[in-house]
């Protein structure tokens, strides 16, 4: 026993070592705490029980799913016999008004990433952007003028203004001016 | 649903409909026209109807814009050719798609002889102005078309392109009724179908 220190030293550099995250953590105050999501004040239950919503609202969302797009059928009877539209941004976000208080902080805690939102609009993403609406008016009728066929063809009665100023001068050859050839 | 193209070309730079379908439905808009995202446009008559356009076809018709979007066919191969079932035709004759489900193989594109299917080369959320939330839009990487404003009906509203119809155009109803309002009109004047000799049998009439 004659490493007596040598081993204790070094036993308690080996533990100080392996729980330092523990220390650091506490340290920090930066312990794992569960995620705070703001709930609803509108409401009081949702479709089905919290306890079910908590574990399994994505099984929930994936029959709304099928049974909207693939079944037609949009009227969800919850459990306390209510009937409720099966949409997550009219239904659900109706309540949950924030996906950002709501949504994600538990997504962001758990580490998923579901991919509803990749075409599913959250509400308030439309209003930050609704800013300048009424000027995208005008942008728009010129974007949806230009689909229809160039007006390079001089039979085309009367194009509207917007149509002609973004259109690129001289004849264009559309897609279709190649195949009709010279009829 | 059936067309009145004589009202329809009684203006024909509106683009109302377009617009209302576009709008509703979150249909981007791309610069780049390789990109190009459709579910209803106008076509030159000569290639709408390439088995009714003649050298000698009526100047009343010739080169005149007809309205063309997803025919909702009787016999589609857009669904025949679906290798994960993300289109498929519903009891009421709807061609409805689920673009869940859509892998994106393009094989309906190809499949569609209309033209009635445009794929998202690109992210299209960025290319669609204003956003409308009640309606998800697309990915890239999946096809999409006119889903005879699906969502629409469902709520017992009319199809979007049908309501912004000025000249009333437009006509929805249930074909399969004798007594609808699109059987009524089918019987009062001589109708065309697009490229019926496929043997896809378009639901989508026109009256000339």
């Amino acid at each position: 026993m004659r490493d007596r220190e040598l081993i204790i030293g070094g036993l308690v550099v080996f533990l100080a070592v392996i729980t330092f995250p523990v220390w650091y953590n506490l340290a920090a105050g930066s312990t794992a705490k569960p995620p705070e999501v703001k709930l609803p004040t509108t409401e009081k239950t949702c479709v089905a029980p919290t306890e079910y919503m908590r574990t399994s609202h994505m099984d929930l969302l994936i029959t709304w799913r099928d049974e909207v797009v693939r079944q037609h059928n949009r009227t969800f009877k919850a459990f306390d016999g209510k009937s409720y539209t099966m949409s997550l941004t009219q239904t659900c976000m109706k309540c949950h008004t924030s996906k950002a208080d709501f949504c994600d902080r538990c997504h962001d805690y758990a580490g998923v990433k579901p991919y509803c939102w990749d075409c599913h609009i959250d509400p308030k993403l439309v209003q930050r952007s609704a800013g300048g609406a009424s000027t995208d008016e005008r942008s728009w009728a010129l974007r949806v003028s230009r689909r229809l066929p160039s007006p390079a063809t001089p039979r085309w009665r009367s194009w509207p203004a917007a149509a002609r100023q973004g259109e690129p001068q001289g004849p264009r050859a559309g897609p279709w001016s190649s195949m009709r050839g010279s009829a | 649903m059936v067309i009145d193209a004589r009202k329809c070309l009684k203006d024909e730079g509106c683009t109302d409909c377009i617009a209302a379908c576009d709008k509703a439905h979150n249909v981007p808009h791309f610069t780049e026209r390789a990109h190009e995202v459709k579910w209803i446009w106008k076509e030159p008559f000569d290639r709408a109807f390439p088995d009714q356009g003649s050298r000698y076809t009526e100047e009343a018709f010739r080169d005149k814009p007809v309205l063309v979007f997803c025919n909702h066919c009787e016999n589609p191969p857009c669904v025949r050719v679906c290798p994960t079932k993300a289109t498929w035709k519903r009891a009421d004759g709807i061609v409805m798609m689920d673009w869940h489900r859509c892998i994106g193989c393009r094989y309906c594109v190809a499949g569609c002889p209309y033209g009635s299917r445009s794929f998202n080369w690109v992210n299209p959320r960025p290319y669609i102005k204003p956003l409308n939330p009640d309606f998800p839009t697309r990915t890239k990487g999946v096809v999409e078309k006119c889903n005879f404003c699906e969502e629409r009906l469902a709520v017992g509203k009319l199809p979007a392109c049908v309501e912004a119809c000025r000249e009333k155009a437009l006509v929805f109803g249930n074909l399969e009724d004798p007594k609808s309002e699109a059987r009524q009109l089918l019987r009062t004047r001589f109708t065309i179908r697009r490229k019926p000799e496929l043997g896809t049998d378009p639901r989508i009439y026109y009256l000339v």
